[in-house]
């Protein structure tokens, strides 16, 4: 489909940041890696201004929670887009839960304005550097942050909706 | 944290009035609240709210198992619902490992066009009305009716459609849709080629769209817009020709593009597109031809949803029905990315699956969301008329932008 392989693209980014680029996985033909918050604008600069992969189009950015990974609570996600090479790539950086600070995009892309505030709004990642970082779609009263695993949608004390119930 | 955008002092001082247009104003086509800053009639600075229609797309997607997340998928770009919802089915088949035969991935093809058209329709249509020439939206929106009819032949439902299953469809098309289908192929071409006529060589039309909010291609690419307001600027970028889904590599069409990125050019690319997915419909009927007329799924039995009939007279198949639909079978695990052109450009599903009743985590990326937030830094300096037009030529739908 693309110009430019996942090998390929994965070895330039190793040429480049070499230890930085952690954990290359290929789910269903889309290169995700995962890097820190310390280097994640320079791979993103790196990736969007390198005259031959030419990742210039941000297309999404947003976060998950994952209760579970102690120190790796909250990641922030990137899917980035190379018209030129037809080849799309998923950066992850996991941060800790009590220290969400990361770098804003909006350097880079002034797309990730709305974006970074919608992960902000849902998650409380606090992108540093970003004009104007207001909640978007919640009120601006709202205390927490919705799409953090600790506020389920259902009431958590009740027990009729269980996953042993229905034999799983 | 601020809680709400303030002006700068120079702002202040200066004898600068304050509109607020929206939330419920009509020129907003939506619930959209811009508060803008006018010296004049020229906006100085603005400042856009949204979220007046949040409904917790996501959390509520986080609770539901993958069935019961069509009908949400239907209420984001109402205007072509089943956009949404062919692509959130896409999405599941991709992580299932599900090929769907060729005859779905045409009939899917029919029906995506279709609301393409309607979208179309409705966004050019009261472009024309946003100028003040009602003509040509009273003559197009009878054809959105007769799409709305096909959609009624083939699912039952008109506007929230619910349309799709994961492998294909509900049911099979009968021949009453195909034959509105034919019926609209052969109409349809007249009433846009007189919408044209109306509106391409009209001196005021013209006069109030070229030239105005005009956006380069840089622009556009830095603010990420993606669809029919991203190739008026000049960039070919279509999700259907570049990472082709749904069999679209099997069809010949080609991809408008502008030169200016002003409203007139995003006017004439939809316009474009619509005889283009004309053209595709077209072919898909010709196609559909030489396949056997019987399938219209995928033989996924553990994902697929038993026929009606056996639902009700049938113990088993009520079993089976609940199971799949309270998400009791097992999915495998993994993050997917898929993405369908929608009306407004690139329709991105992010789907992170542990194998649960419901996804870990699911992200639209929403076009109408992306394109909308160059809306206030464009307006700074354009008169508020245009910025009314420009709103208009955005295409925004609410419920996609909120989500």
């Amino acid at each position: 489909m693309g110009k430019i392989s996942n090998e390929e693209l994965l070895q330039k980014l190793t040429a480049q940041f070499g230890e930085a680029i952690a954990s290359p996985v290929e789910p269903y033909n889309l290169l995700t890696v995962e890097t820190s918050r310390e280097q994640i604008m320079d791979v993103l600069g790196w990736l969007k201004t390198h005259p031959e992969l030419q990742f210039i189009y941000l297309t999404d950015i947003t976060g998950i929670h994952y209760p579970e990974q102690t120190g790796k609570e909250i990641g922030v996600i990137y899917h980035l887009h190379s018209l030129v090479n037809n080849v799309r790539i998923r950066i992850k950086v996991y941060l800790a839960d009590g220290d969400v600070n990361i770098p804003s995009a909006t350097a880079l892309w002034k797309g990730a304005n709305w974006m970074e505030r919608e992960t902000y709004d849902f998650f409380g990642i606090n992108f540093t550097g970003h004009p104007d970082l207001r909640r978007i779609l919640n009120v601006d009263d709202m205390t927490v942050y919705p799409m953090r695993k600790e506020y389920p949608l259902e009431d958590p004390n009740r027990v009729d909706k269980k996953d042993y119930f229905f034999g799983r | 944290m601020q809680n709400f955008p303030s002006f700068t002092d120079t702002d202040l001082q200066s004898e600068l009035s304050t509109l607020n247009l929206g939330p419920t104003h009509p020129a907003t086509h939506g619930v959209f609240q811009n508060v803008l800053q006018l010296d004049g009639e020229r906006i100085v600075s603005g400042v856009s709210t949204i979220g007046y229609i949040h409904r917790a797309f996501e959390k509520i997607a986080e609770h539901r198992p993958f069935y019961q997340i069509t009908p949400l998928t239907d209420r984001l770009n109402y205007c072509s619902a089943p956009i949404n919802n062919m692509g959130w089915h896409m999405t599941v088949e991709k992580l299932l490992n599900i090929q769907t035969p060729k005859r779905v991935d045409y009939l899917r093809v029919i029906i995506m066009e279709l609301a393409r058209i309607a979208d179309h329709i409705i966004c050019n249509g009261v472009l024309g009305v946003d100028t003040g020439a009602f003509t040509g939206f009273l003559y197009m929106m009878e054809y959105r009716e007769a799409i709305y009819e096909i959609y009624e032949e083939v699912c039952g439902s008109r506007l929230t459609t619910n349309i799709g299953r994961i492998g294909g469809f509900e049911r099979n098309f009968n021949e009453i849709a195909f034959a509105k289908i034919r019926k609209f192929l052969k109409e349809f071409p007249a009433v846009l080629k007189e919408f044209e006529n109306l509106f391409n060589r009209n001196r005021i039309f013209i006069d109030r769209t070229k030239g105005v909010a005009a956006v380069s291609a840089e622009t556009a690419l830095d603010y990420s817009w993606s669809g029919p307001i991203l190739r008026a600027t000049g960039v070919d970028y279509d999700v259907r020709a570049m990472n082709p889904y749904c069999s679209y590599e099997d069809f010949d069409f080609e991809v408008p593009v502008g030169t200016t990125g002003d409203v007139y050019d995003r006017f004439l690319v939809r316009n474009e597109e619509m005889w283009q997915s004309m053209r595709m419909i077209e072919q898909a009927l010709t196609k559909i031809e030489k396949e056997d007329p019987t399938i219209f799924h995928a033989d996924v039995p553990k994902f697929y949803l038993p026929p009606k009939e056996e639902v009700y007279n049938n113990m088993e198949a009520l079993i089976y029905h609940f199971k799949i639909v309270m998400g009791e079978i097992e999915t495998p695990v993994g993050e997917v990315y898929h993405s369908v052109e929608g009306t407004n450009g690139e329709l991105g599903f992010y789907l992170v699956n542990d194998g649960g009743r419901s996804p870990y985590r699911l992200h639209f990326r929403r076009p109408s969301f992306i394109n909308y937030s160059m809306y206030a830094p464009m307006s700074r300096g354009m008169l508020l008329s245009d910025a009314i037009i420009n709103m208009s030529s955005l295409n925004v739908i609410a419920g996609e932008l909120d989500a």
